[in-house]
C-alpha cells in the first residue's frame, strides 16, 4: 500500500518535471498577483505592511485554485484514472498520493517564494517565518479540499471556473487562520492559536477530504 | 413487503409521489398565503413600536424567518442528498435539487433585509461580522451547488456530484461558522434562544412565529411544485407521464 503511494508520487513528480512550464505558470501567477496589489493600492509602506498577510494568502488561494484543474484531468483523459479506480489498493491512498504530488509541485514552490514577496511588503523577519509556517500548514489543506472540487468537475465544460466556485467558499477557514496567524504576529499577539487551528484543519482535511474525493471520482468516472 | 402495516416506500416512487405532491402544494400554498396575510398585517399594524429601534425593527419579521429557513433548508437538502447517495433513490436527489433555489432565495433575502436593517441601526449597509459573513458564504455554497448541477448534463451524475458537494458543505458549515466567529464578532446576540426563552415582547414573538410558519408553508409549496416539474422532466419517457400529459391535453 505504501509502495503504491510512493510509486504514484514519484510518477506524478516525473510527469511534472517533464512539463515544467505548468509548475512555473502557477508560481508566476502567484508572484504577479502579489505584485499587482501595490500597483493598485499605492506604494505606501504602512498600508502595504498591513495588507501583506491577506494579499499573500489570497494570492496563494487563487494560485492553488488555478492549478487544481490539472490534478486529475490528464489521468482522466488517457484512462489512467480508471485503472486507479480498479486498482486493488484503496482509492483513499491513491488520492492522497495524487494530492501529495500535486502539492509538492504547485504548493511547495509558493511556500518557498513567499518570504521574498513578504520582503517586498516590508514584513519583519519574524512575520516572514510565521508566514512560511502558516503557508506550510495551509497550502496542503487547500490542495486536499480543492481535490474534492477537481474530482467533482472532472471533464465538465467550464471546469476551471466551476472549481473555484465550489472550492473557494470551503477554503475560507484556511484563509482566515492563515492570514490571521501572520497578522497576530505583526500586531504582537501570539500566532500560536491560529497555527494550531490551521494544523487541526490540515489533519481533518487529510482524514476526510480524500474520502469525499474518492467518492467524487467514482461518480465522475462512470 | 406486504406484511408491513405501512409501506414506507410507497411515496418514494415518482409516479405515486407526483399526485401527493400536487395536493400538498395546493394546501401549503393556501396556508402560506393566509399566514403571510395575517403575519404581515400583525407585523405592520399590531406589533408595537420598539422603544429602542423604532419602526425600522419591523424588518426582522421577514429577516429572522428568512435566515432560519436558509440554514434549515441547507441541512434538509444535505439530508436528502445523503439519502439519495446511500439508497440510490431518484426522488431524494430530485428533492435536493428542488430545494436549492428556494434556499438560495432565502439566503439572499436574509442578507438583503439584513442590509436594510443595518442601515438605520448600525449606520451601514454591511459589516464584516460573523453572522453576516457566514450567511454570505452559505449563499455561495448554494450557488456552487446549483452551478455544479447545471454544468452536468447527465442527471444521475449531477445528482450524485451535487450530493457529495452538499455533504461536504454541511460538514464544513460549523467550521466556517466558528472560524468566521472567532475572526470577528459584532452582531447582536440571538434574541430568541430555546434555552433562555425570548427577550422579545409577546406580540412580536407571536408575529414572528406566524411569519416563520408562513415561510415554511411557502418553502414547502414552492419546492414541491419544483420537484413536480423535475419529475415530469426526468420521467418524460415513462408511460405514466405520457398518460398524464396525454390525458391533460
Amino acid at each position: 500500500m505504501f509502495d503504491a503511494f510512493l510509486t504514484l508520487v514519484r510518477r506524478d513528480l516525473v510527469l511534472a518535471m517533464r512539463r515544467r512550464s505548468d509548475v512555473f505558470s502557477t508560481l508566476f501567477f502567484f508572484v504577479i498577483v502579489v505584485s499587482l496589489f501595490p500597483l493598485g493600492i499605492g506604494p505606501e509602506m504602512n498600508t502595504l505592511r498591513l495588507i501583506a498577510p491577506g494579499v499573500v494568502w489570497v494570492a496563494a488561494l487563487l494560485a492553488s485554485m488555478l492549478a487544481l484543474e490539472r490534478l486529475f484531468a490528464a489521468d482522466h483523459d488517457d484512462g489512467t484514472l480508471e485503472q486507479m479506480l480498479l486498482a486493488p489498493q484503496p482509492l483513499f491512498v491513491l488520492v492522497l498520493a495524487k494530492v501529495a504530488a500535486h502539492w509538492l509541485v504547485t504548493g511547495l514552490p509558493l511556500v518557498l517564494i513567499a518570504p521574498l514577496l513578504g520582503l517586498q511588503y516590508d514584513l519583519s523577519a519574524q512575520a516572514l517565518q510565521v508566514l512560511v509556517v502558516s503557508l506550510l500548514l495551509g497550502t496542503p489543506a487547500l490542495s486536499l479540499i480543492g481535490a474534492i472540487g477537481a474530482a467533482l468537475t472532472l471533464g465538465l465544460r467550464g471546469g476551471g471556473v466551476l472549481v473555484s466556485l465550489l472550492v473557494l467558499p470551503l477554503c475560507i477557514p484556511v484563509l482566515i487562520f492563515g492570514a490571521g496567524a501572520v497578522e497576530a504576529n505583526v500586531s504582537g499577539l501570539g500566532e500560536q492559536g491560529h497555527l494550531s487551528l490551521l494544523g487541526a484543519i490540515l489533519v481533518l482535511a487529510a482524514l476526510f477530504a480524500p474520502l469525499a474525493t474518492a467518492a467524487a471520482l467514482r461518480v465522475s468516472a462512470e | 413487503m406486504s406484511t408491513r402495516l405501512i409501506n414506507w416506500f410507497k411515496f418514494s416512487s415518482p409516479a405515486t409521489f407526483y399526485p401527493l405532491a400536487g395536493r400538498i402544494v395546493t394546501w401549503s400554498a393556501v396556508v402560506a398565503v393566509v399566514l403571510l396575510a395575517i403575519g404581515l398585517y400583525m407585523s405592520f399594524f399590531v406589533a408595537p413600536t420598539d422603544y429602542k429601534q423604532g419602526e425600522g425593527y419591523r424588518i426582522i419579521f421577514v429577516h429572522v424567518p428568512a435566515s432560519w429557513m436558509s440554514m434549515f433548508i441547507y441541512v434538509v437538502m444535505a439530508a436528502w442528498s445523503g439519502i439519495g447517495l446511500v439508497f440510490n433513490t431518484r426522488l431524494s436527489s430530485m428533492m435536493a435539487q428542488a430545494l436549492a433555489p428556494t434556499g438560495a432565495l432565502f439566503a439572499f433575502l436574509a442578507l438583503w433585509t439584513g442590509a436594510f436593517w443595518g442601515k438605520p441601526m448600525w449606520g451601514t449597509w454591511w459589516v464584516w461580522d460573523a453572522r453576516l459573513t457566514s450567511e454570505l458564504i452559505l449563499l455561495f455554497l448554494y450557488i456552487g451547488f446549483i452551478a455544479l448541477q447545471g454544468a452536468i448534463d447527465d442527471p444521475r451524475r449531477a445528482d450524485r456530484a451535487g450530493a457529495i458537494l452538499a455533504l461536504v458543505g454541511v460538514v464544513n458549515i460549523p467550521i466556517i461558522y466558528f472560524s468566521v466567529k472567532w475572526w470577528n464578532t459584532l452582531h447582536q446576540g440571538a434574541s430568541v434562544t430555546i434555552t433562555k426563552g425570548s427577550s422579545m415582547g409577546q406580540v412580536m414573538l407571536v408575529t414572528m412565529l406566524i411569519m416563520v410558519f408562513a415561510f415554511w408553508a411557502y418553502a414547502i409549496a414552492v419546492s414541491l411544485a419544483r420537484v413536480r416539474a423535475i419529475i415530469l422532466e426526468r420521467e418524460k419517457e415513462t408511460t405514466w407521464v405520457r398518460e398524464l400529459v396525454g390525458g391533460a391535453r
